[in-house]
């Protein structure tokens, strides 16, 4: 049970996806202006990334190893999480139109978010089973979730301070991502289990 | 001609993937811990940039609008396949350094963007100049992110490079005598900093080059 518990503290803060893995930085630099923005954009990312690596372990155990296709591992991945994201569209569509005004927008954008693609790959690589899986993938998608909403919340401030004229906009941004990347390097004196 | 001057300028400096387009972040950040790695990325992206864009060109007009974004995903998925095998058969050693951000070429979204946005309405040799441009401006961009990284971090400048990219690239490596070098740049947060103050320089050379090609042509319309 304790491993467990390390496993997702250690994919939210140890190795956060965005500021320790360089993940999906895209929707991190191009969604944090608002924070409501972030709020829809975490909770979308969370549920697609969290069924991604559910859906990738059962594909890469019980198709691409039985087969020795270890090598459409990127192909297949990848048309899966599009699938995932086309169904959960649907299905949103269907049953709530409430959460469907929410997520709407972020979800089409969630298929070239490369954490989703990667955080599956990774649990590959670490050949974790199939709760390790779901509990990195989740613990990961919380991290990016917990980091955008942070990060919009400090853009925002950033906003209304007086920046040097040639750092507006995006590279204040950076440096600003830098600051926070530094902080949680802090965290990896946790990472002792 | 000129046409494909403006793509090229276009790709290297106006509309840079990185530093304009602020595309493709991931790779950017994460692998331009040293010059060596950020070439090899960059140039792996660019031979998956000009093939997907010479398929995309030569298929849209067969492929029809509403499920043209699953077959050019496909299509580069496949292509980032090939990429990523003939790296691990041919230059182990940078397939080593690179692993995870190989695959995920596939989600490089300024392979993607290039297909919507140019190869789907032009003709082969221009998508072939164009995939050419642009993913030589990411290289360009990559290294040169990699290069003061790696620079300011561990003061070396292409170390490895006979190592990773074959013996004939020796003569790049050079050791600044000396100088330790400060992790952190090497580090996540170092990434993150470069990236911005480069983005500074940019917009200050722009605007300095904006301003003297203002005072060029000022006295000739008065």
């Amino acid at each position: 049970m304790a491993h467990y518990l390390f496993l997702l503290i250690g994919a939210v803060l140890v190795n956060n996806v965005v500021l320790v893995k360089i993940l999906g930085l895209c929707p991190f630099m191009g969604v944090s202006k608002k924070l409501e923005t972030a709020y829809g954009m975490g909770a979308a990312t969370t549920f697609v990334l969290t069924l991604a690596t559910g859906a990738s372990f059962i594909i890469d155990h019980y198709l691409l190893i039985p087969f020795g296709l270890e090598y459409l591992r990127t192909l297949s991945f990848i048309v899966t999480i599009a699938a995932i994201v086309q169904l959960t569209e649907m299905v949103i569509a269907k049953t709530s139109p409430m959460l469907q005004q929410v997520l709407g927008i972020y979800l089409p954008l969630i298929t070239t978010n490369c954490a989703v693609l990667g955080v599956p790959l990774i649990n590959i690589s670490h050949s974790y089973g199939f709760m390790e899986s779901l509990l990195f993938g989740a613990g990961s998608a919380i991290g990016f979730s917990l980091v955008l909403v942070l990060f919009a919340g400090i853009r925002e401030r950033v906003d209304g301070a007086e920046v040097p004229l040639p750092f507006k906009g995006a590279a204040i941004a950076m440096v600003t991502a830098g600051l926070m990347s530094l902080a949680f390097m802090g965290f990896a004196g946790l990472d002792r289990y | 001609m000129s046409d494909f001057k403006t793509l090229m300028k276009d790709g290297l400096w106006d509309n840079n993937v990185v530093f304009a387009q602020m595309l493709a972040l991931c790779p950017t950040m994460a692998v331009t811990t040293s010059g060596t790695n950020g070439l090899g990325m960059g140039l792996a992206t660019t031979a998956v940039l000009v093939v997907s864009n010479i398929l995309v060109s030569l298929i849209r007009k067969t492929v029809s609008d509403q499920v043209r974004i699953p077959v050019f995903v496909v299509i580069i998925a496949t292509l980032v396949t090939v990429v990523d095998m003939a790296l691990n058969a041919w230059l182990h050693e940078l397939y080593k350094v690179l692993g995870l951000f190989i695959a995920l070429i596939v989600v490089n979204c300024a392979i993607l963007g290039r297909a919507e946005a140019f190869a789907v309405k032009s003709s082969i040799p221009a998508s072939i100049v164009d995939g050419l441009a642009m993913g030589l401006g990411f290289t360009g961009a990559l290294t040169v992110i990699g290069l003061i990284r790696e620079f300011l971090g561990s003061g070396t400048l292409f170390a490895q490079a006979s190592n990773l990219l074959g013996p004939s690239f020796a003569f790049l490596e050079v050791q600044v005598p000396g100088y330790g070098g400060a992790l952190l740049m090497i580090l996540p947060p170092g990434a993150f900093a470069v990236l911005g103050f480069l983005l500074a320089g940019k917009r200050v050379l722009d605007a300095r080059l904006e301003a003297r090609s203002a005072a060029a042509a000022a006295p000739a319309s008065a």
